[in-house]
């Protein structure tokens, strides 16, 4: 997926739409925390992470493994922001 | 769509079958008595570059893709499941400290992982823990610049040899990812002696009693340990042990071709038989069908799919469950002599039972697969 011309709306509209094919009839805010939703297992993790990677075109790395990074849409949006925008 | 090996990638399997049936099968049976690898083997398997396979070129491996790598966990899993099982865990730990570890555990670690020089494996079970792995009991705490572990890690891999572990332990109520080396102190291993199958595997049990690490071991933040680390790596291990079930498969079809082909009754070979012609087709049929869901796999790993997560949860339980069947069916073909340590049937046999508990449960793997039908 190309990073040009990507936008922080644009994050936040992949990352909502791949988190949705796992929580249907959710309505995630930008601001929810997923892992007080109790949404989050490990496969799922897993999985948010490699698609974090090969969506943006960015390597979450050992320091960006941090709940705080993956807690919420806005989190993650600005975990990706500030590695390729 | 097209589903065919590259030319490297079939080159790369004839050598590595090659490798097996000179340096590996025709001592399987002995490491599976004497329940253990000589180092020699281990050499072996290092001067090949097999120990190095998930990690780039650039960094020192062999930077092979996923599927060469799935196709090397066969072809060792033909020959030695115990063999294959060494590459499994050295190749988690190897692609944890790739993937997760700082700038310094990369050069305290990779290159000597990558040699052969250490030997890397994966400490999650527990006496109390097995598939409810969040729950861990083996605790550690920061004091000073150490963490303090303390607790017992079981059924561990290669446990008796190996010279650092990719290790989870709860920290502060989360579970959290250690690299812990052997001459840690407080450090200590007793081994694990006559399991049912991989024998030559040189299990452990690791005891932590006031083991100090440097706090720098730690992989990730808090509470990742299991969530990324853990999972990745046993997705690794997952995937290793589903190609290395197609390898048992593989080798209980070739031992029956022969045997059925040979051994006669009612004057003529068991194979014009049409029962043992069914057995025989069943075997066939999902060989090669356990190995094209592994290929699926590998291709999405290679891919950076995030698919390839489900797809080698189905494909390990496809082809751990398909290889205790044919296993089964190959030790039934061989009759009496299936039973007898002449044969290396029996061998298969019980590695292949092995394989439908490593790794996630077959039970687990069924509760996970279902909930993903749910899901997407």
């Amino acid at each position: 997926m190309t990073t040009d011309s990507l936008t922080v709306e644009d994050i936040k509209a992949r990352t909502r739409a791949f988190i949705g094919k796992f929580f249907k009839n959710i309505e995630l805010q930008d601001d929810e925390d997923i892992f007080a939703l109790g949404f989050v297992n490990s496969l799922f993790a897993m999985q948010l992470v490699m698609f974090i990677e090969k969506e943006f075109g960015i390597a979450v790395e050992d320091q960006d493994l941090n709940i705080d990074n993956f807690r919420t849409i806005n989190a993650m949006a600005d975990l990706v922001k500030g590695k390729v925008l | 769509m097209r589903i065919e090996l590259t030319e490297q990638q079939a080159s790369a399997k004839a050598a590595f079958r090659a490798f097996v049936d000179h340096e590996i099968a025709p001592y399987a049976d002995q490491f599976d008595r004497e329940e253990r690898v000589p180092t020699s083997v281990i050499q072996k398997l290092a001067r090949e570059g097999y120990l190095g396979q998930v990690v780039p070129e650039e960094q020192g491996g062999t930077g092979t893709d996923m599927v060469t790598f799935g196709i090397l966990n066969e072809e060792l899993g033909r020959g030695c499941s115990s063999i294959r099982s060494l590459l499994t865990v050295h190749s988690m730990a190897a692609f944890a400290v790739l993937k997760w570890g700082s700038a310094d555990h990369k050069s305290r670690f990779l290159s000597r992982l990558v040699s052969g020089e250490i030997i890397g494996a994966f400490a999650l079970s527990e006496p109390n823990i097995g598939s409810d792995a969040k729950s861990v009991e083996t605790s550690a705490r920061l004091v000073g610049d150490r963490y303090v572990l303390n607790g017992r890690k079981r059924w561990m891999t290669f446990g008796q040899i190996a010279d650092v572990f990719l290790l989870f332990a709860q920290v502060e109520g989360k579970v959290t990812a250690f690299l812990v080396e052997r001459n840690s102190p407080g450090f200590s291993t007793e081994p694990i002696k006559g399991i049912l199958g991989t024998r030559g595997s040189m299990l452990a049990e690791l005891r932590l009693d006031d083991c100090e690490i440097p706090k720098e071991n730690r992989l990730g933040g808090l509470g990742f340990g299991l969530a990324a680390i853990g999972t990745s790596a046993l997705d690794i291990g997952r995937y290793s042990v589903a190609w290395g079930s197609v390898g048992i498969a593989q080798a209980c079809l070739e031992a029956c071709v022969e045997y059925t082909s040979t051994r006669r009754q009612f004057g003529v070979p068991i194979k014009d038989h049409d029962l043992v012609r069914q057995m025989m087709t069943n075997m066939i049929t999902n060989t090669k069908a356990a190995r094209m869901l592994c290929y699926q796999a590998g291709y999405l790993k290679d891919s950076g799919d995030s698919r390839t997560v489900m797809e080698t949860w189905i494909a390990k339980y496809f082809a751990s469950t398909a290889a205790m069947k044919i296993a089964a069916d190959a030790v039934q073909l061989h009759g009496a002599n299936g039973c007898s340590e002449e044969y290396p049937v029996q061998r298969y046999f019980r590695d292949a039972k092995i394989m439908e508990i490593i790794e996630a449960s077959t039970q687990l793997q069924q509760m996970n697969i279902a909930q993903y039908a749910y899901e997407h």
